[in-house]
């Protein structure tokens, strides 16, 4: 598909929205006790009503049901099997595909049911294009917002809706690191003890935990104060300065999106801690113990930034 | 297990907390049970490469667990009559989800709840429920 204008992709998506509702391949099966106990099993959803026949005959349905939520189970496409026709917003999505949108998130779902579901009752779906603005600075990138509407229909009579709105999204271009685009295959552990240390580095901060008893600090952070034994913790911001207390420099084995030899120091922060980061910006025969050197926030791909160290005090 | 009646339904009310383990096996067995085979769902390698941390949850799976949050509060009979949710971030494969909500209104015996879905990077959904109570409990 040949890149698209701005112009040209608002064309389509109107077009795409004047052509209204088409329907869709009807479910393969009608709703089922089976398909249903396997679903309300994997969401552990323990409601009788559903699977339990002689509690749903006593209860306001008279007789199983099938959990609302399940609407667009019935008509999903499922493993391999041949969709002909497809929906009006195909096009419009390909077309964004083909104009560099190619990164998708799902914003809004929006369902409605009118009533209830038997067994038994095979639902058809039919599909309109809706909403189509763009493009927009987000979060993820330059995007369009496409919005589409599904209804299910039994036997002609409307069941459920749904609105569904995604964005179409231009991937960020990623920060060259190596000459090379992958992300970068390896991710720190975020855990809750870990995890204000990681949002700190996103903001552009080198978090230390503390004891929020006692005072003291400690890295790499924990569940519980070495000194008082206490559990409430908070943290505070380092100057982002410190000096080498130790270094190795590695050359062997290789490690996935590190270019060796790299420098993998201990660094002593006047704070009163040591935290573990490489040393860039210079040879590694430059590095020596007692090298004043300052933090640096490398972003490694879109997601992941990395704390690491580069000489120079302040 | 009962429903609740409107008396016990006032604006305000909080629902108690739900918290559920987001295991490998619990995001590939909801996918699955939702007819859903994208590959992000249940195969960590096809989801690292589109670059996300691990395999997450669907959005047929977020609106299933939002009903049954609802659901296991109010009761079997409870009729659910919408779901409207915005989704966040995503519920990676060990993260825990854990669903907090209030009685948001009421309006002609039909109530709404609003349900937060939050996982460690923030709210993976956020959004509505609308119910009715069947007449026989109201």
């Amino acid at each position: 598909m040949t890149a698209v204008t701005q112009e040209t992709v608002h064309q389509l998506a109107e077009r795409q929205i004047a052509v209204g509702e088409v329907r869709g391949t009807p479910a393969a099966d009608p709703v089922n006790l089976p398909m249903i106990r396997h679903w309300t099993t994997a969401m552990g959803d323990a409601n009788p009503v559903y699977t339990d026949e002689e509690y749903a005959r006593g209860s306001v349905h008279g007789e199983i049901v099938a959990p609302p939520a399940m609407a667009q189970v019935w008509t999903m496409p499922g493993r391999g099997r041949d969709e002909k026709g497809g929906t009006p917003v195909d096009d419009v999505l390909a077309a964004l595909d083909g104009s560099g949108y190619t990164g998708v998130v799902a914003t809004n779902c929006e369902q409605t049911y009118h009533r209830y579901l038997r067994l038994g009752e095979r639902l058809e779906p039919a599909t309109r294009m809706t909403g189509f603005t763009g493009p927009k600075q987000t979060a993820l990138g330059e995007g369009y917002f496409v919005t589409w509407n599904v209804s299910w229909y039994s036997s002609g009579e409307p069941v459920a809706e749904m609105l569904f709105r995604v964005l179409k999204f231009r991937p960020r271009e990623r920060k060259p690191q190596s000459g090379s685009s992958q992300p970068y295959p390896l991710r720190p552990a975020v855990n809750r003890d870990t995890e204000f240390f990681w949002e700190g580095v996103r903001k552009g901060e080198l978090r230390i935990q503390r004891c929020a008893d006692c005072g003291e600090l400690r890295h790499p952070p924990g569940p519980l104060c070495p000194k008082c034994r206490s559990v409430a913790r908070t943290h505070v911001v380092a100057c982002g300065e410190g000096e080498v207390f130790s270094f190795i420099v590695h050359h062997n084995p290789p490690v996935p999106g590190l270019e060796t030899p790299f420098v993998v120091a201990v660094v002593q922060l006047p704070e009163g801690v040591r935290i573990v980061g490489n040393v860039v910006n210079c040879l590694t025969e430059e590095v020596s113990i007692g090298m004043p050197v300052r933090v640096r926030f490398v972003q490694m791909d879109d997601e992941l930034t990395l704390p690491m160290w580069a000489p120079g005090g302040s | 297990m009962r429903t609740v009646s409107e008396d016990q339904l006032a604006v305000g009310t909080t629902l108690p907390e739900l918290s559920v383990e987001l295991t490998p096996t619990m995001i590939v067995s909801t996918a699955l049970s939702t007819m859903d085979f994208t590959p992000v769902h249940h195969d960590v390698d096809r989801a690292r490469a589109q670059g996300s941390t691990d395999i997450f949850l669907n959005i047929l799976t977020t609106m299933g667990l939002v009903e049954r949050y609802v659901t296991d509060w109010a009761g079997p009979e409870v009729l659910i009559r919408g779901i409207n949710v915005k989704l966040g971030v995503p519920g990676y494969a060990g993260d825990t989800m854990t669903f907090t909500g209030s009685v948001l209104s009421e309006r002609a015996g039909e109530f709404t709840v609003e349900v937060r879905g939050r996982v460690s990077l923030g709210d993976h959904v956020v959004g509505t429920v609308r119910f009715a109570i069947p007449v026989e409990f109201g």
